[in-house]
């Protein structure tokens, strides 16, 4: 999907994310839903720039609404969420929102979709449809510009959705278990294209799913989260050497440790 | 259908109802019934008066003006129902009841606010028409998938974007689905609003024909008025089809 091969050099893995310049921090998040169901507990978490963090944990530990919480879709009930050093209570132009099931316009075409954030910046019908085309090929989309969303699979209408996050150019993609509506076979290659797009675009990822080979696969950092109430339970930096073939990275040693680590962290909080 | 081995038009079974009507009225059982070829020349005669067009134009006016400000203020309603809990709660209840009530026990009231003229006509094609238009509006926009607002808002849409841009439109098969069924409450609006009135459009000529025994010229109009109904059913069918693929293809 990628037309660019060039390989980037590989982001510093581990404690060393630590010392990276955080993009994004939340301090003291607690979220209560209306009769008491206290979603996420006292979560101080830092985001490093340029890094793909994952926030991996059971069914109802609060992963989505942190998410949208870092989002500014959701009020915290307290604890402050920063971008950039800046206290934010609100959506931003920094960053931009992949929907878990695609959230696309089914009036309107693959184009005017992927170009709608531009279109509610104001841009020029001309200028946001050229920069449109462009995401549109990125994501493999080229020749679909004029079909409405109901005309592609599930696995394009998340390419749709993932072309309209990235054709506003934030620094930080927040992305709501993306793949959890498209078949097994797309998901795949939807992770292997995920991860050739980082080398070229340079973001910083925040990255929900409940599924731990996916985050392994994907990750630099995973943030293990507990039962409800959510709390940061652990978290994890796998060390996996991701320049070989999709194959050889699922058979790699580390990667199938890292999984393993991660599967018997969450066992307790399975019934 | 066929008969006999012979395909028959559409609508040819009109031709054997037309054959019996005519021998009902040349039998001259009942004073109803003029014979089928006494209406249709009745008809003939009718469309070249003058006071059948000023009637018609009267109808057709003041069904559209009910109808715009019917749909106008019911989507705005139904909007106001589908997003403010508030709202919903205070009108909900009346809105339904208007909605299932026999409006037109109303109309003798509207009569005596509005004046024996063309203003009360379209207030009940008026009230006829927009519960149900605010109904299904709500019930759009009430169903609209709540990560399309999120979305809007997450690219940055304001107040205005949200409406304009993701709500109208994803609740637009409902909408229009309302209007339809607004359409057929309209007609009936303004064919009893006319008819209780009786002084002006249709409901005047129906008066005069009906107090002077003139049954040529009464079914003659009572035919221009189901075709004026059909019209308007059938238009709004053509439109409904297009709304119904719409419809179909959401997420």
């Amino acid at each position: 999907m990628v037309a660019v091969t060039r390989k980037f050099p590989r982001e510093p893995h581990g404690e060393d994310m630590a010392s990276l310049e955080s993009i994004i921090s939340v301090r003291g998040i607690n979220k209560v839903y209306p009769g008491q169901v206290h979603a996420l507990k006292d979560v101080d978490l830092d985001f490093p720039a340029g890094a793909l963090t994952t926030l991996l944990g059971p069914s109802g530990c609060g992963k989505t609404t942190l998410l949208k919480i870092i989002a500014g879709l959701l009020a915290p009930t307290t604890g402050d969420v920063l971008v950039k050093g800046k206290k934010v209570t609100a959506p931003g132009p920094e960053r931009a929102f992949v929907f878990q099931d695609f959230a696309l316009m089914p009036w309107a075409t693959v184009l005017r979709n992927v170009g709608f954030g531009l279109e509610l910046r104001g841009l020029a019908e001309a200028k946001r449809n050229e920069i449109a085309r462009r995401y549109i090929k990125q994501v493999g989309l080229s020749g679909f510009e004029d079909k409405y969303p109901h005309e592609l699979s599930g696995g394009m209408r998340q390419r749709v959705g993932l072309a309209r996050a990235l054709a506003v150019d934030a620094d930080v993609l927040l992305l709501d278990e993306p793949f959890s509506a498209v078949d097994e076979q797309n998901r795949r290659k939807f992770q292997e294209d995920l991860l050739r797009l980082r080398e070229i675009e340079r973001k910083t990822f925040i990255f929900v799913t409940h599924s731990i080979e996916e985050a392994v696969y994907l990750s630099d950092r995973i943030v293990l989260l507990s039962r409800r109430p959510g709390q940061v339970s652990q978290i994890i930096a796998p060390q996996i050497d991701r320049s070989g073939t999709p194959d050889e990275i699922r058979r790699d040693r580390a990667y199938l440790d890292t999984v393993e680590e991660i599967w018997q962290g969450l066992r307790q909080f399975v019934d | 259908m066929t008969l006999f081995g012979y395909r028959l038009p559409m609508m040819s079974s009109l031709i054997v109802w037309c054959l019996i009507w005519e021998i009902v009225g040349r039998l001259e059982l009942v004073l109803l019934f003029p014979p089928f070829s006494g209406v249709l020349a009745a008809l003939v005669d009718l469309v070249q008066t003058q006071k059948f067009w000023d009637a018609t134009w009267t109808t057709i006016s003041t069904f559209c003006i009910g109808m715009v400000l019917a749909i106008v203020c019911g989507v705005a309603l139904g909007v106001l129902m589908g997003r403010v809990k508030a709202a919903e709660n205070l009108l909900g209840m009346w809105v339904n009841v208007f909605a299932s009530a026999p409006l037109s026990a109303l109309v003798p009231v509207l009569m005596i606010l509005f004046g024996m003229g063309a203003k009360t006509i379209v207030v009940s094609v008026f009230l006829f028409a927009i519960w149900i238009i605010a109904l299904d509006t709500q019930a759009g926009v009430k169903h609209i998938t709540p990560s399309l607002i999120d979305m809007a808002r997450s690219f940055g849409a304001g107040r205005r974007d949200i409406y304009a841009k993701i709500i109208l439109w994803a609740a637009l098969p409902e909408i229009l689905a309302g209007i339809r069924l607004g359409f057929i409450r309209g007609v009936k609006g303004v064919v009893i609003g006319q008819l209780l009135v009786s002084i002006i459009g249709y409901g005047e000529l129906f008066e005069i024909y009906s107090r002077s025994f003139l049954m040529e010229d009464f079914w003659a109009l009572t035919i221009v008025l189901f075709a004026f109904a059909l019209l308007v059913a059938e238009l709004v069918g053509m439109l409904e089809k297009r709304i119904e693929y719409y419809a179909g293809v959401r997420q």
